[in-house]
């Protein structure tokens, strides 16, 4: 599968559209990571753990939005676009999306 | 007893906030230096030579500390512009772009297309004080055609 946030391929041409396809998932952090968050939150600096817990989440969706695509027979998901938004205090939750097409070669 | 808490507090973060911004501003300096070769563009235009496509991303959470959050508390009481919170955007940007570069270059990418910044703020403090931001950033890598996927 061929994930992509560009339009076009080189050398290779669009033979069919499949629909947009997506994947989300809504993460809070845990008790032990907020702790740190509040230590830094005096200190300033990287939050470790909410890095991780977003790049978690990031590859979660992309694994949700990639099931899709291979399930609508894609072999390759383009223009593919992130967005964040947090749903609560501690929640955030990650979208992607993308156009699930069969590429083929010229 | 209060004052005191809060005066440690200011001490403390600006301490080890302008050592922590000093710090990471070297580290993000020469870090840049070192992947100049591997350019990031937002050119969504692919050069016109069979190259395979991997969408590659970089993020981080970083905090403002707490010294420059009770700044900006004032600073927003009078209005104009909040420096505090430019360098702490400038570094989580710039820093997202290494880490996303890292990852290609590590593919073994010549190019990095279509970047796009996607910047969300993850802990509201008191108030509705932005604390913690998270920057992502996010392109396309253009690998040779002939290199071996290692991902």
């Amino acid at each position: 599968m061929m994930i992509s946030n560009l339009e076009l391929v080189h050398g290779q041409h669009i033979r069919e559209h499949l629909g947009l396809v997506q994947g989300s998932t809504v993460r809070s952090k845990h008790v032990g990571r907020d702790m740190m968050a509040s230590l830094k939150n005096v200190f300033g600096g990287e939050l470790t753990g909410y890095t991780e817990l977003l790049q978690e989440s990031r590859d979660e969706a992309l694994q949700r939005m990639i099931a899709q695509a291979t399930a609508l027979g894609a072999n390759a998901v383009l223009n593919v676009r992130f967005s964040t938004s947090s749903v609560a205090q501690g929640a955030a939750e990650i979208y992607v999306y993308g156009t699930a097409v069969i590429l083929e070669s010229d | 007893m209060e004052i005191v808490v809060l005066l440690l507090l200011l001490i403390l973060g600006y301490v080890f906030g302008s050592w922590n911004e000093r710090r990471h501003y070297r580290s993000i300096i020469a870090r840049e230096a070192a992947l100049m070769h591997l350019p990031a563009v937002s050119s969504r235009i692919a050069p016109a030579r069979p190259a395979q496509q991997v969408l590659v991303c970089g993020s981080v959470a970083v905090s403002v500390d707490y010294f420059k959050r009770f700044l900006s508390g004032l600073h927003m009481f009078f209005g104009g512009g909040l420096t505090a919170y430019e360098s702490l955007l400038d570094r989580a940007r710039r820093e997202a772009i290494l880490r996303m570069k890292a990852e290609a270059d590590k593919l073994g990418a010549e190019l990095i297309l279509n970047v796009k910044y996607e910047t969300a703020s993850i802990s509201k403090g008191e108030g509705d004080s932005v604390g913690t931001v998270e920057v992502l950033a996010y392109g396309t890598a253009l690998l040779p055609a002939d290199a071996s996927r290692r991902v």
